[in-house]
């Protein structure tokens, strides 16, 4: 990463969103502390994030369609076991909410890894949501979801950020589901920021009629640029020279 | 703090109710090994070699002490990077230290109940009885224990660093050690110029007290001082070791890595 710098308002749903290697799994990465900066601060929920990591990991949690649960547990011994990590009071009841939040109840006594891959998403998310967290750092989370669970998903996580506030920070490759989930986006591109605001801020400024037309666009030139300019004409120069 | 210990603690017991595989770590390979050392040691006895059976049968339950311990910590924190568990476990609010510690009480509960069912075993077919040890062997035990979790520390802190690539270290350190650590011959038994490396070693000096004992010397107190002295300064050294490497890991990146490989 390369003079990166952002902030998230609380109950924010903010969308890293960039090309694979553009750095959004990075960026998750240094703000949960699996990765030490070589430069520069990083404050999470107004914490300095070096001095002060168990505490902000207390309030926070994480979920990756690319990290799995032990599959040789049951569901409800995962849970218990990550219940017990995040110090989480009466957790039979806090298991029994977070798999009826997600719908999957029925999963209780299975072993994760004979959960289907919807299922077992959803079981991630459930872990992420055991300590009711402040922040939830939200990779790639309906990677593996068909559309109907991917929906499912997207309805539940709105509800919760708009009961609870819940800060998320939410990469993805899916643009519509961008659209319809962020509040602000960032989008990166070989590590660098190269366009941050509301997906309508964003795509006014890069006269694009979606952010997906903006995403291949960032995709193919390495940074920003008025996308109706063709490739290599004004809009590019024009950024090139910046 | 004692609820995230007893939380990762379980994660790990959890596997061992249906895991063959763990079960075998834990019962047929102690038992394998002492009924081929335990017939090896009777064909000795015939060829009269004084005492063979008690030194060796002796030696086998040691050793898996020691083997158990080792393992168990390093075992517990591989099975998290297949599993692509790990990242779960470092982004909650662990500490190093909580990890550290469940880990080392899995693998002492690992090492006593395999313990326990060699001891059993072996006053059955062989008439050894490890009661007859004395007061020496809790402590000896216990400097086992010891040397178990700073070898088992040092392996997972290589392990945290070089991914699956070290990952041979967690079954190779220990054998490693096996040929320097007398566990079944005598210091003596070794070249002159290894014996210095031999003494380095707190296993050494278990094994060499346990001969003493079963030979029907006395308590082996200054062989117990020089392994726990040791141990203190294994167990210092693999912390220190760890904690540096864990940073390194950090700052390079290679702890996020490690989640997705």
């Amino acid at each position: 990463m390369d003079g990166l710098s952002f902030t998230v308002a609380r109950g924010e749903i903010f969308g890293l969103l960039g090309p694979n290697g553009a750095g959004k799994t990075t960026t998750i990465q240094l703000l949960l502390g699996l990765t030490t900066p070589t430069a520069g601060e990083i404050r999470v929920l107004g914490l300095p994030l070096l001095e002060n990591r168990r505490e902000i990991l207390q309030r926070c949690n994480f979920s990756s369609a690319y990290v799995s649960l032990p599959s040789n547990l049951t569901v409800r011994e995962n849970l218990e076991v990550f219940a017990r990590l995040y110090g989480v009071a009466d957790r039979r009841r806090r298991i029994a909410e977070v798999l009826e939040l997600f719908e999957i109840s029925d999963t209780l006594k299975r072993l994760t890894g004979a959960l289907s891959s919807g299922q077992a998403t959803r079981l991630n998310l459930c872990k992420a949501f055991l300590n009711d967290p402040e922040i939830l750092f939200l990779d790639e989370p309906t990677a593996s979801l068909d559309p109907d669970i991917a929906e499912k998903v997207r309805v539940t996580l709105q509800r919760i950020q708009r009961e609870r506030s819940v800060t998320m920070l939410y990469t993805s490759h899916n643009m519509r589901e961008v659209e319809i989930l962020c509040d602000r986006v960032l989008f990166l591109s070989r590590g660098r920021s190269v366009r941050e605001g509301t997906p309508a801020e964003v795509l006014a400024a890069s006269h694009a009629e979606s952010l997906e037309q903006l995403f291949i666009a960032i995709a193919r030139d390495g940074d920003v640029r008025d996308v109706s300019a063709p490739p290599g004409g004004p809009g590019g120069e024009k950024e090139a020279d910046r | 703090m004692i609820g995230r210990i007893v939380g990762l603690l379980l994660r790990y017991l959890y596997l061992y109710r249906r895991s063959a595989a763990r079960v075998m770590g834990v019962v047929f390979w102690p038992v394998m090994d002492l009924l081929v050392w335990g017939f090896v040691t009777s064909y000795l006895e015939k060829a009269a070699v004084p005492q063979p059976v008690l030194f060796l049968l002796g030696a086998v339950i040691f050793w898996d002490v020691f083997y158990s311990s080792a393992q168990a910590i390093t075992l517990s924190i591989t099975e998290d990077i297949w599993g692509r568990n790990i990242l779960n476990v470092f982004v909650s609010p662990v500490r190093v230290s909580e990890l550290m510690i469940a880990t080392s009480a899995l693998g002492c509960l690992r090492a006593l109940a395999s313990a326990a069912l060699l001891s059993v075993l072996a006053a059955l077919f062989y008439g050894f009885h490890i009661a007859s040890l004395g007061l020496a062997l809790a402590p000896f035990l216990a400097s086992l224990l010891l040397f178990g979790w700073a070898v088992g520390m040092m392996t997972t802190a290589l392990i945290l660093r070089y991914g699956q690539a070290a990952e041979a270290l967690i079954w190779g350190v220990p054998f490693l050690i096996q040929p320097l650590s007398a566990a079944f011959y005598p210091v003596s038994v070794l070249p002159a110029w290894l014996r210095p490396v031999a003494l380095a070693i707190p296993a050494t000096h278990v094994f060499e007290g346990m001969r003493e004992v079963l030979a029907g010397g006395a308590f082996p107190a200054a062989r117990l001082a020089a392994a726990f002295a040791l141990n203190a300064a294994y167990l210092a050294g693999a912390s220190a070791f760890f904690v540096w490497m864990l940073g390194r890991v950090r700052e390079k990146g290679y702890l996020a890595r490690l989640g997705l490989e």
